[in-house]
């Protein structure tokens, strides 16, 4: 049992870690590219190194933390121009093929050496180290110091018997059961009601994990409460944004555009305006993602490569696609379920105490190929995602 | 649909059979002639695909208020004209001449959406309903100048809400007219190959449009479905909007038809009423072939003089032909 529960512990420290919200953010702004617009943008990681650079270098420069927040918004946003102006003219593919060189030519650029002013600034491959641009942040926090367990009182509180454990995880499943039920319509809820319900599950469920299995860490140093909550807060808002975007005639728009653009001009819309909205929309989400992701570790141009393009790519279809939830449900389960593979091997399979068949690093491979045989699994079996609704995919002309 | 027998107005309302034909008499019936009132004066459009033109048209004017059709035997060029003037596609003439306007606005550099915005909406051959989205949202994106699809507003209801409410209450009133009403929340993806078709329709019509274009509407639609169809293009004249049609099938727009343009191999062959245009030479011809009533089995053509007579024939066409060019 004490297995299970460092297993779970180390998936729940995934869960909240800020890394997985920023993450969450860029995968709400592919959804709007890939989603809802059905523009093929496979270089989001780019946004958010873009978005890293902008903010760390204007704060080694001295600017003011609101000023560097600007900058890296606004350097997303002037690549996003200078990206759609010569592609959205023309037809999808030609986005993703400059999207994906656009985003290794900024990765390039950012870990060359060559131009020496430029290196001053980049850092080259080593990056800019966090320490040089967090403290600006960090300053902000009014958390304190010290240590905080994210729930007050947990199972270690009531009684250590792993009978306790057991009865809540069968709780929590019977929980997101539940949720799965009222999502599906099968219990007659509607509207107000079934939001209020799903959301009452969410937050049953949630306080539910906490308890069982809790998260210690700093208030508000590097990976502490006050990055979590910062993180999380904007992903919040982010999904409250998107959620008003797409519920409005734009929205609409959107998703016209990614079903015939010449059935949207003639209609008389700017297809043109459209999708360079959303394209500029979609990146600035991914910039705020990067800037999430580099506060607590460094601004290090492979760590945003193409990986990360691809693992929002499957956080999304994970989630589903053009879903408002689904890029936070995509992205979470994605990254924990990660962490309970890598967790799960290094205890069952990489330890004498159990079975020795691979070292730590393989495990993290082992991770890859397990996440890559669900990752089919899913696209054959439910190509629409968890949330995605399958009449939108099965009518694909 | 056309029974009313209300005296003819200058602008719609032309719901009178007897007006139209007044209207009309006093055109003459030839490729290219000038029409009293004309919506869109169209001249010198020539489009090339390589070395092939698809589409050569001199002039043409079609007549506010009714319903033209624009027919031809498959590979007229009639798609291929319908596309250049609605900007989906540029002529090779842009810049030498190529020139049209609809109802007084020149449209030589305009873009597709702006055409539709001025109030020229057009169909497709090929149904392009929003698969993926419901029958009613397909029907609200048809309304034009929405405030809700302005970036800045769109966050903030207040803005739109009160606009949202009628265009939604106008897409209900159509909805119910082409009866898709019943299919509102369907995916439009899971409506049949004609339900698509009066979806289109019904959407172009979301903006009230001066003119609207249809491309072939009877299309792989089923008889009962293309009569209804023609009862909704005759019900939309009378109410004021004109209509240009695309079709091969001339016996098709006979009936509906106020005037008839007729078009091969990219030029303008004939125009003139429907009853008369058909037999027209220029016509038969285009559909049939000059020679379509020739009897290829008969054993008196396998005479020396018969077979004479007609190379020759063949030879003054072709130089006839030559001499156009």
């Amino acid at each position: 049992m004490d297995d299970i529960q460092q297993i779970l512990n180390a998936m729940m420290r995934e869960a909240v870690d800020p890394k997985t919200a920023a993450v969450a953010l860029a995968v709400i702004g592919l959804n709007i590219h890939f989603g809802y617009t059905g523009l093929l943008n496979i270089g989001q990681s780019a946004f958010m190194l873009l978005g890293a650079y902008g903010f760390a270098i204007s704060i080694t420069q001295g600017w003011p933390l609101p000023v560097a927040i600007l900058v890296g918004l606004l350097v997303a946003f002037v690549f996003a121009l200078v990206l759609g102006v010569p592609t959205l003219q023309l037809r999808g593919d030609y986005l993703a093929i400059v999207t994906i060189s656009a985003a290794e030519i900024v990765r390039y650029v950012g870990r060359s050496v060559g131009v020496e002013w430029l290196f001053d600034l980049t850092g080259g491959a080593q990056g800019i180290p966090g320490s040089r641009y967090r403290d600006p942040f960090t300053d902000l926090s009014f958390f304190g110091s010290g240590n905080t367990t994210l729930l007050p009182f947990n199972y270690l509180d009531v009684s250590e018997s792993p009978l306790l454990r057991l009865a809540g995880w069968l709780v929590v499943i019977g929980l997101i059961w539940a949720a799965v039920q009222i999502g599906r319509g099968k219990i007659g809820l509607e509207g107000g009601a079934r939001t209020g319900a799903l959301l009452g599950l969410s937050l049953a469920t949630i306080l539910l994990v906490f308890f069982l299995a809790p998260v210690a860490a700093q208030n508000t140093g590097v990976e502490g409460w006050w990055f979590t909550v910062v993180a999380w807060v904007i992903v919040a808002i982010g999904l409250l944004l998107v959620l008003g975007l797409t519920r409005s005639p734009w929205g609409r728009a959107l998703k016209g555009v990614r079903e015939d653009e010449d059935a949207m001009r003639s209609l008389g819309k700017n297809v043109f305006a459209i999708k360079m909205q959303a394209l500029v929309i979609g990146g600035l989400f991914g910039a705020v993602g990067g800037m999430m992701y580099v506060l607590p570790s460094t601004v290090q141009p492979d760590a945003l490569g193409r990986n990360i393009t691809f693992f929002a790519y499957t956080a999304l279809l994970l989630g589903g696609a053009a879903t408002i939830w689904g890029p936070v449900l995509g992205s979470l389960i994605f990254f924990v379920g990660r962490a309970a593979i890598i967790a799960g091997a290094n205890t069952y399979l990489s330890s004498d105490q159990y079975i020795n068949i691979m070292n730590r690093q393989q495990t993290s491979q082992f991770a890859f190929v397990v996440i890559g045989v669900a990752l089919m699994l899913l696209v054959i079996f439910r190509p629409q995602g968890i949330l995605g609704d399958k009449r939108e995919l099965r009518f694909n002309v | 649909m056309s029974d009313a027998t209300t005296p003819t107005q200058p602008r719609g309302g032309l719901a009178d059979p007897a007006a139209r034909r007044q209207l009309m008499s006093g055109v003459t019936p030839e490729p290219g002639s000038s029409k009293p009132d004309p919506i869109l004066e169209v001249d010198n459009i020539v489009r090339q695909f390589g070395g092939m033109t698809a589409v050569d048209v001199g002039h043409l004017e079609v007549q506010r208020g009714i319903i033209t059709a624009l027919i031809g035997p498959n590979g007229a060029g009639k798609t291929t004209f319908f596309n250049l003037i609605t900007g989906f596609d540029r002529p090779t003439s842009a810049g030498h001449g190529a020139h049209w306007s609809f109802d007084g606005a020149n449209l030589d550099r305009t873009s597709a959406s702006r055409v539709a915005k001025s109030g020229m909406v057009r169909t497709f051959q090929l149904t392009k309903a929003l698969s993926r989205m419901t029958v009613m949202d397909n029907m609200m994106l048809g309304a034009q100048n929405q405030e809700g699809e302005n970036l800045a507003k769109a966050l903030f209801r207040p803005f739109w809400g009160a606009q949202e409410k009628q265009v939604e209450a106008k897409a209900v009133e159509l909805l119910d007219r082409f009866s898709l009403l019943e299919k509102r929340k369907d995916y439009a993806g899971s409506l049949s190959g004609g339900q698509r078709k009066l979806l289109e329709m019904a959407r172009a019509l979301m903006s009230d449009p001066k003119m609207i274009m249809l491309d072939e509407p009877m299309a792989g639609v089923n008889p009962a479905l293309t009569q209804s169809l023609l009862g909704h293009i005759q019900s939309l004249r009378d109410d004021g909007t004109t209509v240009l049609f695309v079709e091969h099938d001339m016996h098709v727009v006979r009936h509906i038809s106020d005037w008839v343009v007729v078009m091969a191999e990219g030029r303008l062959v004939a125009e003139g009423p429907a009853d008369t245009v058909m037999s027209n030479q220029a016509v038969i011809d285009a559909y049939l072939g000059a020679h379509h009533d020739t009897d290829l089995g008969d054993d008196a053509l396998l005479s020396d003089a018969t077979l004479e007579q007609l190379e020759k024939e063949v030879a003054e066409e072709e130089a006839e032909r030559e001499e156009e060019r």
